[in-house]
């Protein structure tokens, strides 16, 4: 059994442990922040070992493949456990100022963690059920963080946040069962020859469909995301932040793994379906956010349009298109983590989330304004950000298999991306505050650098990326050869049982 | 005895739909835990139905069950969903009674608290 596959997973809950034996008097948040360091970490080193060793592979309790529980981390699955891990100590930091004693006492930090351990569960694991496993334990803790507080605008969106997510359970669920039963396998590595191997290509195809609907209903692709911007502007800032970071991208993640490995096999159909889902998401996550007057809601259409850009990259199904997917990916929760924890910070300044009650940042904390421009620029796609690195190779794929109309399209949303982060910028940091109000950021008090820090990281990490993205893009190549070759997957994953 | 099941499954996901489609959200949690029921159904027909068979049990020297033997491991996967599916219900059934509490209301589409877009309506 490989250590540093199960580390970063048990790390969390370990955590969660303490950090709730531990809330009171302020302790167990401390205790979250080093376990979310140790994380960090932890998955720094599996990365590495992923580098130096292609896949790596762990059998619960030697349980050989396909029989056991398979935990395996090729190179998307380690950059994924490496991004959760630092969203992860970013929102964590971010949240020891934000959280009120309160929500502390009920638990805060060790449902945060129990989160983050179920977003690392589902990227490590190799094996289908288990992943349906690692949904559910995500699935409840964001609930528990989604109506912690209790205002009667978190329940009403918690109501359409749950139920939604409960149907997208169920589906998986109805697909993983018929999927046993034609196959009679349901590790992934093994339902690849499985699969392949079907007298039933038909059925396969119906059967892949239940996984892209219960996917595509946790990335919050089109017409599937009504329950996101009707609930993640509701909990406190932490929260929304962690959510658009990572749990769309679990529902990406998974579409990814299931559709280069497992459903590959009409390609023609399937990610036809998904190319036109991909444009549909991008239009309609960008002209909701234009609609919108709350700037958390504004991020949260957002989220959905940059839904649309990965799917793009997995329906185009190019080396160059996933690449540029993964790229984007890699930016983008890095970027969407910091827009929601920098709005969180100006709501906090201004005293409101809706942009007519909130105003004249950009006079009285400048720096703070910058600290936004950088992944309001990067999400929108201005170089030498790395949004721009990435469209580039997304409208380059698309341009290079003729799907002109995607092109068009990807451009026309960027732009429309810009409209509506100029929206943002003009409301609340550009006109004067509405009450006359001249917030500065000394009136954050002592809660000044666990709000700051985190945004500054995110944001010199966004410039980084930014700046040398040719490390990035080659990481990205590599991951698409992966994906696009899954055939030294497969041989880790049951030549170990050899 | 498939053939029942599959009966059993249609109409028990005849019926959940039916709730699920109403705005109340009583009914619909109903309607879902009617189809997650129907799911579980379904995965224990995937693993083969036996009518008078024996129990997978390896009998001493050999090295696989012999005889008609029903596979285990769909059996294993609904007790999972089932213990999981319960959990989430529990906590579906208190966000219910938590929003009518909160809201007066379970009438999804009397719902728009969060979805207001009126700027003067929350400051």
């Amino acid at each position: 059994m490989s250590w540093y596959l199960t580390l970063p997973l048990m790390t969390p809950f370990v955590v969660a442990v303490l950090a709730f034996l531990l809330r009171k008097n302020g302790v167990g948040r401390w205790v979250a922040v080093v376990g979310s360091l140790i994380g960090v970490g932890l998955s720094a080193l599996l990365f590495m070992q992923i580098l130096r060793d292609g896949v790596v592979v762990g059998q619960m309790a030697d349980w050989p493949a396909p029989y056991g529980i398979t935990l395996a981390a090729d190179l998307l699955s380690g950059i994924m456990v490496m991004l959760t891990a630092l969203a992860g100590l970013a929102t964590t930091l971010y949240a020891t100022s934000e959280i009120d004693p309160e929500l502390e006492d009920l638990g805060f930090f060790a449902v945060l963690q129990l989160l983050l351990g179920g977003v690392t569960g589902a990227f490590l694991t190799g094996d289908l059920f288990n992943l349906y496993v690692w949904f559910e334990v995500l699935l409840i803790s964001s609930f528990g963080l989604l109506i912690m507080g209790g205002t009667r605008e978190q329940i009403d969106g918690a109501v359409k946040y749950v139920t939604l997510n409960l149907v997208s359970t169920i589906m998986f669920l109805i697909g993983l069962g018929f999927l046993y039963g034609a196959t009679g396998t349901l590790n992934m590595a093994d339902l690849r020859g499985a699969v392949d191997a079907s007298e039933q290509q038909g059925l396969i195809t119906v059967l892949s469909m239940f996984f892209l609907l219960a996917f595509g209903m946790k990335a919050a692709m089109f017409p599937l995301f009504a329950w996101l911007p009707a609930s993640y502007h509701t909990p406190t800032s932490t929260v929304s932040a962690i959510f658009a970071g990572l749990l769309s991208k679990v529902g990406v993640y998974s579409l990814f793994r299931t559709f280069t490995l497992i459903f590959d096999n009409d390609v023609g159909y399937t990610h036809t379906i998904l190319l036109w889902v991909a444009g549909l998401t991008m239009v309609a996550g960008i002209l909701g956010a234009l609609a919108q007057t709350d700037v958390r809601r504004v991020l949260s259409y957002q989220i959905i349009s940059s839904i649309g850009f990965l799917l793009m990259g997995l329906a185009l199904y190019t080396p160059l298109a996933i690449a540029g997917a993964v790229f984007y990916l890699i930016h983008n929760i890095i970027v969407k983590v910091n827009l929601f924890l920098v709005a969180g910070v100006a709501e906090r300044l201004t005293g409101s989330s809706q942009m007519s009650r909130m105003g004249g940042l950009y006079k009285t904390a400048p720096l703070f304004s910058v600290l936004f421009l950088i992944p309001a620029f990067a999400l929108a796609g201005f170089p030498p950000l790395p949004g721009f690195w990435a469209k580039v190779l997304l409208v380059k794929a698309a341009l290079d298999v003729n799907a002109w109309v995607m092109a068009a399209i990807a451009l026309s949303v960027g732009l429309l991306t810009i409209w509506s982060m100029m929206i943002v910028w003009t409301r609340v940091f550009w006109d004067p505050h509405p009450d006359g109000l001249e917030p500065t950021l000394s009136d954050l008090g002592d809660d000044k650098w666990p709000l700051l820090l985190p945004i500054i990281a995110l944001g010199a990490m966004t410039i980084l990326i930014g700046i040398f993205p040719q490390n990035f893009v080659v990481l990205s190549e590599q991951v698409a050869a992966q994906l696009l070759d899954p055939q030294p997957y497969v041989d880790a994953v049951l030549g170990a049982a050899k | 005895m498939e053939t029942l099941l599959a009966i059993t499954i249609g109409c028990l996901v005849a019926a959940g739909v039916y709730l699920m489609l109403a705005r109340d959200m009583l009914r619909f949690l109903f309607g879902l835990t009617l189809i997650s029921n129907a799911v579980n159904l379904a995965i224990f027909a995937s693993g083969r139905i036996t009518v008078g068979g024996v129990p997978p049990l390896v009998p001493e020297g050999e090295k696989y069950p012999v005889g008609d033997v029903a596979n285990a491991l769909p059996q294993a996967l609904i007790l999972t969903a089932i213990v999981i599916g319960f959990g989430l219900f529990a906590f579906s059934l208190v966000l219910a009674m938590r929003a009518y509490s909160e809201l007066g209301t379970l009438d999804t589409d009397a719902m728009l608290l969060a979805e207001s877009n009126d700027e003067g309506d929350k400051a």
